[in-house]
């Protein structure tokens, strides 16, 4: 037993001496792998192995983008596009959130409302927006109506099909002991429900949020004289390949950015999740 | 003061064959400690919802203060087993939060709560989140919020049942204090002998299949420990020890019996 004695403090000073070798995080994988692409991009483009027509170098990309930001792209610039997107993805989340989330509960909380909303929305949610989207042009025309409509189609679903969850899934014993303190339906619904089912409203919203911004870019595709996907199609009809990856990458960049903020908003207004509660 | 009285009730489930249980009568009254104790099967909580007005009886007369009772309603509060206190809200919150359903200002409702925070010896701790409470502290907390909205009788669902054994202990002395100092009528159901008999004034003896009432004692040892007299020698007081016997035998009679 006594050599057991010994070897602890050894193995705890080897510890101390080994921890700059612990296994590299996922954050540093994922930068190498970003690291390498880009390398590979620059590679490819600076030895002339592919023509830039094809695929222009970083270097010319990110000279086109500072070029976009000031005197921008078909009468608008870079700013302007990503303000007709994103005033588009925000005024649809509006009044998605507006009508989903008391839909969702209704459908939560009671049975004929689920059977009347359960089919209709379990109908449509499978269907790709750019299948409706035709329907909806012929229906209301190619302004901004109907860009909004599409989106708010496809953030409408996920978000009442989380709500309604989050509701059926309401601790039981929370309700009884709203009650027991004199609690009414509406003070029920205020204090109790709607916080409880908040996670499962926010997760609702985040893919709900995603699957709009890649419809959105997709409906901008179709009909539109400003906003990130129109900018990306009409540059692609003049071969401008600079401004199509500027686009795209400025796509992506935005739908990144909203997932982390929707995760930041997660973990601030309901710190209690996944606390043992 | 309240008078909580049950007539002939029996409860059964809907599409069961067999009812959970059968032609109860019990009043509770002021100064009462009312404590059910029976094993699994004997209806304990099924009693206790039907008092709570979370369920409805399919016999029988259920009132307090000669009022029948429908629904549940903040004259009856209700101490749960798994604490049922709202984590989005802090510990002064969750206290105040029948107040604050019945409209209370503010300022009135956190200094009431405040006081009733004192009174289960949690004092200081008004800020602090749910879930950094012990489950110990969480059932003081549920305890202050049933109490904060003033009911007339105090109902209570196996509330100590899984907490450790010393802190168990210390819950059981704690309640007896307070209902010394509050005076309201208290029912409790439980699943351990020794606290059913320590707490009781009244004790109630539940039989399973269908839950029916065994046996009914009156006890004085609750009523000695919230006197001044020390859990301990309660405890170890002969008396205390064949009670206990007695009941423990009355049990074990009971499951014996079962299997034939």
């Amino acid at each position: 037993m006594s050599s057991l004695e010994v070897s602890l403090p050894a193995a705890a000073g080897q510890r101390a001496q080994l921890r700059p070798r612990q296994p590299l995080s996922l954050f540093a994988i994922g930068s190498l792998s970003l690291a390498g692409l880009l390398t590979l991009w620059w590679a490819v483009t600076t030895t002339g192995l592919i023509e830039p027509l094809f695929l222009p170098s970083p270097q010319a990309v990110l000279q086109r983008a500072w070029r976009l930001l000031g005197e921008g792209y078909m009468g608008a610039s870079l700013w302007q596009h990503l303000a007709a997107s994103l005033g588009r993805i925000g005024v649809a989340l509006l009044f998605a959130v507006a009508t989903a989330v008391p839909l969702g509960i209704a459908i939560g909380r009671n049975r004929v409302v689920r059977g009347l909303f359960d089919p209709l929305i379990e109908f449509y949610r499978p269907i790709p927006p750019l299948a409706y989207l035709p329907l909806i042009v012929i229906w209301c025309g190619i302004g901004e109506l109907s860009k909004v409509l599409l989106i708010y189609l496809a953030i409408f679903a996920p978000i009442v099909i989380a709500t309604a969850t989050g509701v059926r899934t309401v601790d039981p014993a929370r309700l009884r002991a709203a009650q027991s303190l004199g609690a009414s339906q509406a003070q029920l619904i205020r204090h109790v429900i709607l916080p409880s089912a908040l996670p499962d409203i926010l997760t609702g919203i985040r893919i709900g949020l995603g699957v709009g911004w890649s419809t959105l870019v997709a409906a901008e595709l179709i009909a539109a004289t400003h906003g990130l996907g129109f900018m990306v199609q009409s540059a692609a009809q003049f071969l401008v390949t600079d401004v199509v990856i500027v686009g795209i990458l400025v796509i992506a960049l935005i739908a990144f950015a909203l997932e982390l903020g929707l995760r930041a908003l997660q973990r601030k207004l309901v710190p209690w999740h996944g606390r043992g509660h | 003061m309240a008078l909580l009285q049950l007539e002939r009730i029996s409860a059964q489930y809907p599409g069961a064959s067999q009812p959970v249980l059968t032609d109860i009568s019990l009043s509770l009254g002021p100064d009462q400690l009312l404590v059910a104790l029976g094993p699994s099967g004997s209806g304990k909580t099924s009693l206790l919802n039907l008092i709570a007005g979370f369920v409805a009886p399919s016999g029988g007369r259920l009132t307090l203060d000669g009022r029948a009772i429908a629904g549940p309603s903040a004259e009856r509060g209700v101490v749960f087993q798994d604490d049922a206190l709202l984590p989005w809200q802090n510990v002064l919150d969750n206290v105040a939060f029948g107040l604050r359903l019945a409209g209370t200002p503010r300022s009135q409702r956190e200094a009431r709560a405040r006081e009733l925070l004192a009174l289960v010896d949690l004092a200081g701790f008004e800020q602090r989140r749910i879930w950094e409470l012990s489950g110990g502290q969480k059932q003081r907390v549920g305890l202050a919020r049933a109490l904060a909205a003033d009911p007339r009788v105090l109902l209570m669902d196996e509330p100590f049942g899984a907490l450790d054994a010393f802190t168990r202990e210390q819950m059981q002395e704690l309640l007896l204090q307070v209902w010394r100092r509050t005076a309201k009528p208290v029912f409790l159901i439980t699943h351990d002998i020794e606290e059913a008999v320590f707490l009781a004034s009244d004790l109630l003896l539940l039989e399973p299949d269908p839950g029916r009432i065994g046996e009914r004692l009156q006890l004085d040892f609750g009523r000695r420990y919230a006197a001044g007299e020390s859990a301990r020698a309660i405890k170890s007081d002969p008396r205390f020890i064949e009670t206990r016997e007695h009941v423990l035998a009355r049990v074990f009679a009971q499951r014996q019996r079962k299997p034939a």
